[in-house]
């Protein structure tokens, strides 16, 4: 068991940089997921933690060991790749084994282990198969079992689950959760995929073009985004996004279009005059009467959800939605209004993107 | 695109028809030759019906030829030629794609090379060398002044020697230094996938670990595919063996082939032994004909890449 510690890292590519300076610490046992869309650098960030990778410049320690300069084999890490990278013309067991075979394991004891692990997978009656036989949750789990046999300190995963169809994919989810729990290694993981982030993870990192934008909880993540990118990405449906200008006199933002959500006289006080976005979940946003709420929009489409219906609408020019279960079908161009409560608000500073703490009655924060 | 219309498809039957018919027709013409009486093949006009002395024939061409002694010779080359090619081939290939070094674009380059400048090209200074082996490094030490500092300091004639006249090595060597072989397994690792690689460092393989492994086994296709192309390259050897074997003791069936072939030498000024010639052809053709029979199922698939 090992923790990790990341500092000051970089990494370019002849003149491009694509990790720009990230800190990140990780806890022993603890199961960390690298959340970004496609590019943003998770993979090459994972790679350079399993030694894949040269470290163009900062520090990475295993166990407070300093590895920049070790090879693979020398950081206690086992890698789950996206295409499984198994051996093509080694049976599964062969598969399985073949870390143990390198590693001079007689011959004996590593048939009795590859079993043993086989059988925690389900892959008992496959040991006998190629690979290129197998489903793809199959391989997935021949993947997980070399994985898991070494006894890894940290296993670090590379978006494993995204050749899988949907239904396997929760599935395997799942399993890899279990197995997480069974054998508390140091796990890293990453997606691009929101909901395997958010299940899975102890804690998230979300990745924007190369930096990390927050780390935190999957609950903190989705409460308190500190970014507008990180609240435009958590989510689904996304997060509404509205620019206004906070003024101290009403206590209050006001939007472009008029409308004004009050917010505590004490934060208003301290950002008289700031622009910012205001940012505001669809699923806990309602619907009312055209002008009983905070404030009113113009009805574009419905769409059905089964539990719910998602209901887009505009304001002013600017798309928004409102998910409910609650649901109305109306006529395209029809004025309805939208009911934002207070503490459903976000509230970012419109030049840095920076989330502005408004719930605490004393001072208005920026979280860093 | 590929169109089926009738009169396509009658277009190009009759040029694969016509193909087979060149193919095969001297291929015939050689089997009832071997397989006439003297008088029949000198007949006018020809006789295109093969006879029945082909058995005759071929054990008077073996007998003729010793034939015997020089297949286990012939033997020798090819298989030299293939064991040596697939290991310097894949080594090569292995160092140029896995491995990230200043050197990798040179090695590259100077093996493109040897593509442009056959045996055939440079024969003339690879005879040169062949009869002695060390002289390219004799000359670097005469030119740079090695030879006479060395002789004025220690009073050593420096005269580097290593004849490789009528010799295996000298037969051989020559043959496996070419880079189709290098290209055919560079293909072949340019389709690994970059994660495998990066599995097996992960599972603790080293690059030796890794080539022994992983690549060769995935290779196999590939290498029958060479290994068959090889041999038969190195079985047809003529030009180079005709040029630095003397002792008929190294001599080679395609190079014996030649002393049945009828010319005043052999003959004396009689008629030719046609029907031993056209016997002693069928004998030298067999064995890479058997080869390719047997391989065929490896070496097509090892050309194709399918096998992955
Ligand atoms: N070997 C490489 N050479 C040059 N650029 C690379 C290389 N690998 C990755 N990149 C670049 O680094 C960035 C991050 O890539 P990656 O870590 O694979 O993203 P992700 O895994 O988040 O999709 C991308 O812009 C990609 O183009
Ligand atoms: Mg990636």
């Amino acid at each position: 068991m090992a923790d990790i510690s990341i500092r000051d890292v970089r990494k370019s590519y002849g003149k491009d940089e694509v990790i720009h300076g990230v800190n990140l610490d990780i806890q022993t046992g603890e199961f960390v997921v690298i959340l970004g869309p496609s590019g943003c650098g998770k993979s090459t960030l994972l790679r350079m933690i399993a030694g894949l990778e040269d470290i163009t410049s900062g520090e990475i320690t295993i166990a407070e060991k300093v590895v920049n300069h070790l090879e693979p084999r020398e950081r206690g890490c086992a890698m789950v790749f996206q295409n499984y990278a198994l051996y093509p013309h080694m049976t599964v067991a062969d598969n399985i084994g073949y870390a143990l075979k390198v590693a001079g394991m007689p011959t004996a004891e590593r048939i009795e282990k590859v079993k043993q692990v086989a059988s925690s997978v389900g892959l008992t009656e496959f040991l006998d198969r190629r690979p290129g036989v197998l489903s793809g949750g199959q391989r997935q789990r021949v993947a997980m079992a070399r994985a898991i046999i070494r006894e890894p300190e940290v296993f670090l995963f590379d978006e494993p689950l995204s050749n899988l169809d949907a239904k396997l994919r929760v599935q395997m989810r799942h399993e890899i959760r279990r197995i997480h729990n069974r054998v508390k290694a140091t796990s890293v993981f990453v997606t691009h995929d929101q909901h395997e982030g958010m299940t899975l993870a102890d804690r998230m990192v979300i990745m924007n073009k190369g930096t990390i934008d927050q780390v935190g909880t999957p609950e903190e993540v989705y409460n308190a985004p500190a970014t507008t990118y990180v609240a435009g990405f958590i989510g689904s449906p996304a997060m509404n996004f509205l620019p206004g200008r906070v003024l101290a006199s009403h206590a209050a933002v006001v939007l472009e279009e008029g409308s004004s959500l009050p917010i505590p006289s004490q934060a208003a006080q301290t950002m008289d005059g700031k622009l910012v976005q205001i940012g505001a979940r669809p699923e806990a946003l309602s619907l009312c009467r055209p002008g009983s709420g905070t404030l009113t929009a113009t009805f574009e489409f419905y769409e059905e959800l089964g539990s719910e219906g998602l209901h887009h609408l505009k304001i002013e020019d600017v798309q928004f939605s409102v998910l409910s279960e609650n649901k109305m079908r109306l006529d395209e161009g029809t004025q309805i209004g939208v009911t934002i409560p207070q503490e459903a608000l976000h509230i970012f500073d419109a030049d840095t993107g920076r989330r502005i703490e408004i719930s605490d009655p004393i001072h208005a924060i920026e979280t860093a | 695109m590929i169109e089926r219309t009738p009169w396509l498809n009658l277009v190009t039957h009759a040029i694969l028809f016509t193909g087979l018919f060149i193919l095969v027709v001297p291929i015939y013409l050689v089997i009832v030759a071997a397989s006439q009486t003297l008088p029949d093949v000198m007949a006018i006009p020809a006789k295109l019906l093969p006879g029945d002395q082909l058995l005759v024939n071929i054990r008077a061409a073996w007998e003729e030829a010793a034939f015997g002694t020089k297949f286990t010779n012939t033997m020798i080359l090819p298989t030299g030629v293939v064991v040596g090619k697939i290991v310097i081939a894949a080594l090569t290939a292995f160092g140029i794609v896995f491995f990230n070094h200043r050197l990798r674009m040179p090695i590259f380059w100077m093996v493109f090379i040897t593509l442009m400048l056959p045996l055939e090209v440079r024969i003339v200074p690879t005879y040169a060398v062949a009869a002695n082996a060390l002289s390219p490094f004799q000359t670097i030490l005469d030119v740079t002044g090695f030879s006479w500092l060395i002789n004025a300091v220690s009073g050593i004639e420096v005269a580097l020697e290593w004849n490789l006249l009528n010799s295996y090595t000298g037969l051989i060597m020559p043959l496996v230094a070419t880079a189709t072989g290098t290209f055919l397994y560079r293909q072949f690792f340019l389709t690994i996938p970059d994660e495998l690689v990066e599995a097996a460092k992960m599972d603790g393989a080293g690059p030796l670990r890794f080539l022994w492994d992983i690549l060769i086994p995935l290779s196999r296709t590939n290498m029958a595919a060479l290994a068959t192309i090889m041999f038969v390259v190195g079985w047809n050897q003529y030009l180079w063996p005709l040029l630095i074997i003397t002792d008929p003791s190294y001599g080679v069936a395609a190079v014996e082939l030649s002393r049945l072939v009828p010319n005043m030498n052999t003959t004396g000024g009689d008629i030719p032994n046609w029907h031993w010639a056209m016997a002693g052809t069928l004998i030298v053709m067999l064995p890479p004909v058997a080869v390719v029979i047997f391989m065929q199922r490896w070496f097509v698939r090892g050309l194709i890449n399918t096998d992955k």
